[in-house]
């Protein structure tokens, strides 16, 4: 438990006048495989307490575990992505420690053998003004091992563990297959920080994602970084204490807590003291941390070698075949579809930030242009799925839908009013554009006899406006085009309606 | 034969193994602990007598790539589950203050 007295924090772009900040980042990736890493236990998020768990991974006496080749695959491939090295032999081992969150009192992981080693992503940053810079990060290892329990600390005020009576167990969680993912310490400008630590999360999400090995949800927590930050003075080589941030459990939050620790740690190096070597709690709420417990030395885990586990030694040929299935990289495919639409890097980053460049591709794919896919997809039903506090993906519409509704445009047979009301057909669960069309009666009506007898009444009421156009004045068209849009609800064609107001006039 | 072990090197033992010991008993076990150590310190003998060119092993066949596929089994029951558990509470098992923790 931290005795430090506490210190001012500096201010951001000050403490980095005086240090250099060095970030090392591990990310917790959870693996979606069906079972867990050691036992044919389901891993459905969200399951009753206690009903996903087997004498495997609640540690009863005589229980032997068997890796889930699937995991294996999921790593080599994770690793491959990462540009690792895959190891030709590797074992698990066993990370000893008394705490209930793991009904074995160990943690079954890797130590000095993990499966991928020596690897590097590629990360673009976009900064400020709109340029993108990228950055090199080196991968220093990824290692299987198995997720803890989750505990629930009861009599508490807040729910935490301060204060608490007695804590409840949930181990439908423990044993889920886990990649945990190390950097090498990161070193870059200091105001960069922040932006690096927080695209490199995102970078990994998205490969995570392209892998299709996890659901890579930060918000469930099956996607957990944690940041590990230290400063050394200004052109100093000498490397300073470093503290560890917890579960930061959002992009946003991984920044900042990077830019919190700097200014943390700057006001501790400022008056003489000396940074703990600790663990830190990130609050969501006011982007503080705070102290969580001293960190333990490795030694104190009394790593040894998994004795119920046979080694991983996967085999060339596997991981050549692996290599084969890798998708294409995130951010080649954001480039490549960037040149392919022919659009700008701010339009990708409204895409990408909204989660929605797949579903831009696949409705290109049906047809749709890009800027309409666009269109749709950060417009109309962003601010649906906004609304409904839903992901865009979760939205009941298909990407074939929304490049329906949009050739129904194109071809003149609705326009973009009418469209909406088509989209709220097809999200009520109506049927396709066509059919909502078709039972909602939206169709636009370019019939020169409805629209003529419409044009007709509407020049009647509006004598005025009629002699304007007489008289030349065209753009007076527009107050007749209303009228007539508004006896027939909107679904008259207005570019014919405006010819048909030129002929009767001029 | 090993010397005693400290008194502090007992007490961080005994708080990574979350036990509580008296004065007493950090002072019998530093002189015992000793014993057990030199007990195990046998195996290193094996290294001599073999020589550098045996590799230690970790598990007794050599055998690697014992694998199970990604297929679900059933488990315990949570009732069953939580049959053996000294006490438990909302379907979870009840474990006593967690100290040394924030």
């Amino acid at each position: 438990m931290s005795t430090t007295a506490k210190t001012a924090l500096v201010g951001f772009d000050e403490a980095l006048t005086r240090y250099d900040p060095v970030m090392g980042l591990e990310v917790h990736v959870e693996l979606n495989t069906a079972t867990k890493m050691f036992c044919g236990c389901a891993t459905a998020f969200g399951a009753e307490p206690n009903t996903q768990v087997c004498p495997v991974c609640l540690g009863l006496p005589g229980a032997l575990p068997v890796v889930n080749a699937k995991a294996v695959e999921s790593a080599i491939r994770i690793g491959l992505a990462l540009n690792c090295e895959i190891a030709e032999w590797c074992r698990f081992a066993r990370k000893n420690y008394f705490y209930p969150d793991m009904p074995k009192n160990f943690q079954t992981s890797q130590y000095d053998e993990p499966i991928a080693f020596e690897g590097y992503v590629d990360i673009d940053v976009p900064a400020d003004d709109g340029s993108v810079e990228t950055f090199r990060i080196e991968i220093e290892r990824a290692h299987m091992e198995e997720d803890t329990g989750k505990s629930l600390h009861v009599g508490g005020a807040t729910g935490r563990i301060h204060g608490a009576d007695h804590s409840l167990l949930d181990y439908n969680r423990a044993g889920i297959p886990l990649i945990e993912i190390v950097t090498k310490t990161i070193e870059v400008p200091g105001h960069r920080a922040p932006a690096v630590a927080r695209a490199y999360v995102n970078h990994l999400r998205d490969l995570m994602v392209a892998l299709d090995v996890s659901d890579a949800r930060m918000d469930q927590g099956s996607l957990r970084a944690d940041v590990n930050l230290s400063l050394k003075p200004s052109g100093s080589e000498t490397l300073g204490t470093r503290s560890e941030t917890k579960n930061v459990n959002s992009f946003r939050s991984v920044e900042r807590a990077v830019r919190y620790e700097i200014g943390r740690h700057a006001g501790i190096l400022d008056v003489g003291q000396k940074v703990l070597q600790e663990t830190r709690h990130f609050h969501e709420a006011d982007g503080s941390t705070s102290a969580g417990r001293e960190k333990s030395d490795a030694d104190d885990y009394r790593y040894f070698p998994e004795p119920d586990l046979a080694p991983v030694a996967p085999s060339r040929a596997w991981v050549d075949e692996l290599r084969g299935t890798l998708p294409e990289p995130p951010a080649e495919r954001r480039k490549r579809l960037q040149a392919a639409w022919d659009f700008a890097e701010l339009d990708m980053r409204d895409i990408v930030g909204a989660g929605a460049l797949d579903l831009v591709d696949a409705t290109v794919r049906a047809g749709s242009s890009p800027t309409a896919a666009k269109k749709w997809w950060l417009g109309e039903l962003a601010r649906r799925s906004n609304e409904q506090g839903v992901d865009l993906a979760a939205l009941p519409v298909t990407p074939e839908q929304v490049a329906g509704v949009q050739a129904l445009i194109d071809s003149g047979r609705i326009n973009d009013k009418l469209a909406r009301s088509v989209l709220d057909g097809v999200l009520a669960g109506e049927g396709t554009p066509d059919e909502v069309v078709a039972s909602r009666g939206l169709e636009l009506v370019s019939d020169d006899g409805a629209l003529g007898d419409a044009v007709d009444r509407a020049i009647e009421a509006n004598p005025d406006v009629a002699q304007k156009i007489r008289d030349g004045k065209v753009q007076a068209a527009g107050a007749l085009i209303g009228s007539v849009m508004k006896e027939m609800k909107g679904q008259a064609d207005a570019a014919r309606v405006r010819e048909l107001i030129i002929e009767k006039l001029a | 034969m090993s010397s005693a072990i400290s008194r502090e090197d007992v007490a961080h033992l005994a708080s990574l193994a979350r036990i509580s010991l008296s004065e007493d008993e950090l002072d019998r076990l530093g002189a015992e602990l000793p014993a057990i150590l030199d007990h195990v310190a046998a195996v290193q003998g094996v290294v001599e007598s073999a020589g550098d060119d045996v590799e230690p092993m970790s598990h007794p066949v050599p055998i690697s790539n014992v694998f199970r596929e990604d297929v679900v089994r059933p488990g315990l029951t949570p009732e069953a589950a939580l049959e053996g558990a000294p006490a438990s509470e909302e379907q979870r098992f009840l474990v006593p203050q967690i100290l040394g923790e924030e």
